[in-house]
């Protein structure tokens, strides 16, 4: 009960800061002009239509020279008709000014380039938490021996030396000298057949390098931290051999911090790299985002941001309530 | 008598004790050290991040005296020169197969014997000191070769009849040879992809066929195939010249006729010369446009629009730094005031400040940065960072100087200086404030290298542009490194991701040192 109380208040409070952050995008969005692409052989007339369709300018008028002349609609008004246009039909607008997209449905789009994104993020979840658990582990338990220092100078290389120099390198290396993955990710939308699984690889190698160094160091400390402990020493006395007492007190005890973080980058890791996406020329959410700019398309924008708000709010909270959940010791917000 | 015989110390061996021997505190005889000493002194101890700290300064000193020892410019750009390799002279001279503007090429026999062509009509060693190898069926090559004098001619150009008169008289000057003889147009490669390429000077087989192949005398040695003409009545298309020729001055002497080549030909809006790049381009910059540019000599080589990487590199580094610093100490302002303002006076006004950054700071910076790129898309680009960079980024330095201030408001110190009728202000800022300096400062130079990331990788995504402003970033090259990849150039790259990755690196030992020394109990704590 106590839970499902500071559960729903940290629900309502991120709801409140998207709620604020979105009509702030929205209002900003809505201060700048109206892009309108006429292109040559479309009738000016139907794309104002359009607009007025879309609830954004009213009482159109065409001057004698052919010039159209609009009101705008008040942006508060614009703004309940969007949401109400959310909220009843799905419907959150369609491409204006995005070449290949214009008159698609802004949704449809955008779930079209969702899969690449999160089966990439999935993948590299896939590769990156056991093997930088591993090390970390390995790290701990090794402390202060050869293993542990190697280890530690490669997290350090890995976490210094920034992302977007480690896919360069990967890039350059596997895919261009080695030649073992092609050096940008397949077009096609077969996800799940091995040409388009082997051209995802480099991506997922370059995402996934980030987080070993970040899981390795992240367990390392804890794991160490919970070894040091009198319960480890009592556990120990109790007669439990030394595997034992790791498996059953000490791991379980440091995966109390390593989880919440495990869950949390995998929120996050959602909205996708950038960085990565546009490197490997993923088909995915980035570039659709990075395109939407270039474009000026509105509708895109404020969907997409919309999503990726709501993604770093939910990796936000996800690691407060996941540790109410799997600590018992832990009581949120508890006075 | 024993010394350990304790029990019977004879009673006469007993003093009693004055009472002016009694001992007092007595003065140090160290000195004392204070905090910032202290500090210090724990930093240098630690060899990481010394060793850091000069690396940072070697990159400062790179960026702020580099542009002044390069003529080059971020916006110079030169097509024809894509690509190249860097050359250091020091390389040139020793003779070593490295950083000497040269490159391994493998090609066919054909791809040989062009460049062999171009060697020798310009005398340059194209192919480094003529070695090669060839796989044991022949058809492969490989050798060493200078990707500046690779070029040879381009394609050919038309010029005004006062520039030809102007290089003829810098050839006069200089000796250096910059025409060469033109071919005639009935002469040259018909296909269409071929017609205008200068480099093809000699006899071909087949003139028609869209690879060119050219025809070898019975030695194995390529034809010239000039346009000469006879000196004594020369063509109406064919301007004076009288400069340098490589016939000889006194022409080529067939049957008792004197024959000359023709070096340039008259046509529409000009004539039409065969220039070798290297020299033009020399001549270009010494005569014409006078930038201080020697000649064509790219330390970290160039990318793929032919832009010096070397001089990119330091603007953009310079830039980097500059902006980096600037936007810290902006954000350290604000962020202090506001974190001292919410943190001393709790209650209701933190709540609500609290909040108020908790919202402004969950915006992600992506669409800070796209809003800002919207509404001030025509103002300058660097104005556009700023704003987005100190939008989000004294947020973080508010929520460590409120920290700072709730763990010292309570102290004793800060009530006997209230009791003593203390403004706010004073306490603030000559109470609390000093004693929390080094932990903020100290995260005022974490913040540093994260923020000339942001910045980086921006730039690299294509959101920031900043060559219109005749300054470039590192994210720019890196895109641009990460295109010539697929050319097979991967030295563009290589300088700009190494000079990131020497920045972050040593930033974050120094950093790291910073903080342990400033703040000897979080040491090795890892956040």
């Amino acid at each position: 009960m106590y839970m499902f109380k500071y559960v729903t208040k940290r629900l309502g409070l991120m709801l409140f800061t998207f709620l604020i952050i979105f009509t702030m995008c929205f209002v900003l969005i809505k201060l700048l002009p109206i892009p309108i692409n006429v292109l040559p052989g479309q009738d000016p007339a139907i794309i104002m239509a359009t607009l007025e369709g879309r609830g954004w300018i009213t009482n159109i008028q065409e001057g004698d020279n052919g010039v159209y002349t609009y009101d705008r609609v008040p942006i508060m008004i614009q703004l309940g008709s969007y949401i109400k246009k959310i909220v009843t039909r799905g419907d959150f607008g369609i491409a204006t000014t995005y070449g290949e997209y214009v008159n698609h449905p802004v949704w449809e789009v955008f779930v079209k380039k969702l899969p690449p994104t999160i089966l990439i993020n999935i993948y590299s979840t896939i590769l990156g938490v056991p093997i930088g658990l591993g090390l970390g582990i390995l790290a701990a338990l090794k402390k202060n021996k050869w293993q542990d220092q190697v280890i530690n100078i490669f997290i350090i290389l890995l976490i210094s030396v920034p992302s977007i120099v480690l896919a360069l390198l990967l890039q350059y290396t596997i895919c261009f000298k080695l030649g073992w993955f092609p050096i940008t990710m397949s077009t096609s939308d077969a996800y799940f057949t091995w040409d388009v699984f082997r051209s995802m690889l480099p991506a997922v190698f370059a995402l996934s390098l980030g987080s070993i160094a970040g899981y390795a160091r992240y367990t390392r400390a804890e794991l160490s931290e919970v070894l040091t402990g009198e319960f480890m020493l009592l556990a120990r006395t109790k007669g439990l051999t030394k595997r034992q007492a790791i498996y059953r007190h000490a791991m379980r005890n440091s995966m109390v911090v390593i989880f919440p973080s495990i869950l949390s980058e995998f929120v996050s890791v959602l909205s996708g790299s950038l960085i990565i996406e546009k490197m490997f020329a993923i088909n995915g959410v980035g570039g659709l985002y990075l395109n939407s700019i270039t474009f000026q398309d509105y509708d895109f924008f404020m969907l997409l941001s919309g999503f990726y708000t709501l993604v770093s709010l939910t990796a936000g909270i996800v690691i407060d309530i996941s540790y109410g959940f799997i600590d018992p010791r832990i009581r949120m917000g508890a006075k | 008598m024993e010394m350990n015989n304790i029990n019977n110390i004879p009673a006469e061996k007993f003093q009693f004790v004055k009472r002016n021997d009694l001992y007092h505190d007595s003065k140090f005889d160290t000195k004392p050290v204070s905090y910032f000493q202290g500090a210090f002194r724990r930093f240098s101890k630690n060899k990481g991040a010394v060793v850091g700290g000069v690396v940072i300064m070697i990159l400062i000193l790179f960026a702020i005296i580099a542009p002044f020892f390069t003529p080059f410019q971020p916006k110079y750009y030169d097509m024809v020169y894509a690509y190249v390799t860097p050359k250091a002279q020091f390389f040139v001279d020793s003779g070593i197969d490295f950083w000497d503007g040269y490159k391994t090429k493998k090609t066919n026999y054909l791809g040989y014997l062009k460049d062999l062509a171009i060697a020798q009509e310009t005398g340059r060693d194209i192919i480094k000191r003529g070695e090669y190898t060839t796989t044991d069926d022949g058809s492969n090559y490989t050798y060493r070769y200078d990707t500046y004098g690779g070029v040879g001619f381009g394609k050919y150009k038309v010029i005004s009849p006062e520039e030809f008169n102007d290089i003829q008289r810098y050839q006069n000057e200089t000796g250096k040879q910059i025409l060469y003889p033109i071919v005639k147009v009935s002469d040259r490669p018909s296909h269409v992809k071929n017609q205008h390429d200068a480099n093809i000077y000699y006899k071909m087989v087949d003139p028609k066929a869209s690879t060119v192949r050219p025809k070898l005398d019975s030695n194995g040695n390529i034809i010239p195939n000039y346009w000469k003409y006879e000196a004594a009545s020369p063509s109406n298309v064919i301007p004076e010249y009288n400069s340098i020729r490589i016939e000889g001055q006194d022409g080529i002497n067939e049957n008792g006729t004197k024959y000359y080549y023709a070096y340039g030909r008259l046509v529409d809006g000009g004539i039409e010369i065969r220039a070798e790049y290297y020299e033009y381009y020399t001549y270009q910059h010494t005569q014409v446009k006078k930038d201080g540019i020697a000649e064509p000599s790219f330390l970290f080589g160039t990318t793929d629009t032919g832009k010096d990487i070397f001089a990119c590199l330091a603007y953009g580094a310079r830039f980097s730094f500059i902006f980096a610093t600037v936007v810290a100490a902006v954000n350290f302002i604000v962020g202090v005031i506001w974190g001292s303002i919410s943190g001393y006076f709790g209650g209701k006004i933190d709540l609500f400040m609290e909040r108020f950054c908790e919202i402004l700071g969950s915006v992600p910076s992506m669409i800070i940065i796209t809003l800002l790129k919207y509404h001030m898309g025509s103002s300058s680009q660097a104005l556009v960072l700023f704003i987005a960079f100190f939008a989000t980024g004294w947020i973080g330095m508010a929520g460590r100087t409120r920290m700072q201030f709730y763990r010292f408001k309570n102290q004793e110190y800060v009530l006997a200086a209230r009791t003593l009728g203390a403004s706010d202000s004073r306490i603030m800022f000559k109470h609390i404030f000093p004693n929390g300096l080094g932990t903020i400062v100290t995260s005022v130079a974490l913040v540093i290298p994260s923020m000339i990331y942001s910045e980086t990788s921006l730039s690299y995504l294509g959101i920031i542009n900043l060559e219109a402003g005749n300054t470039t970033s590192v994210g720019t090259l890196i895109s641009a490194g990460q295109k010539s990849i697929i050319a097979n150039a991967g030295f563009v790259a290589l300088f700009p991701c190494m000079f990131l990755v020497l920045l972050m690196l040593s930033f974050n030992l120094f950093g790291n040192g910073l903080r342990d020394a400033f703040n000897p109990s979080l040491r090795g704590s890892e956040d």
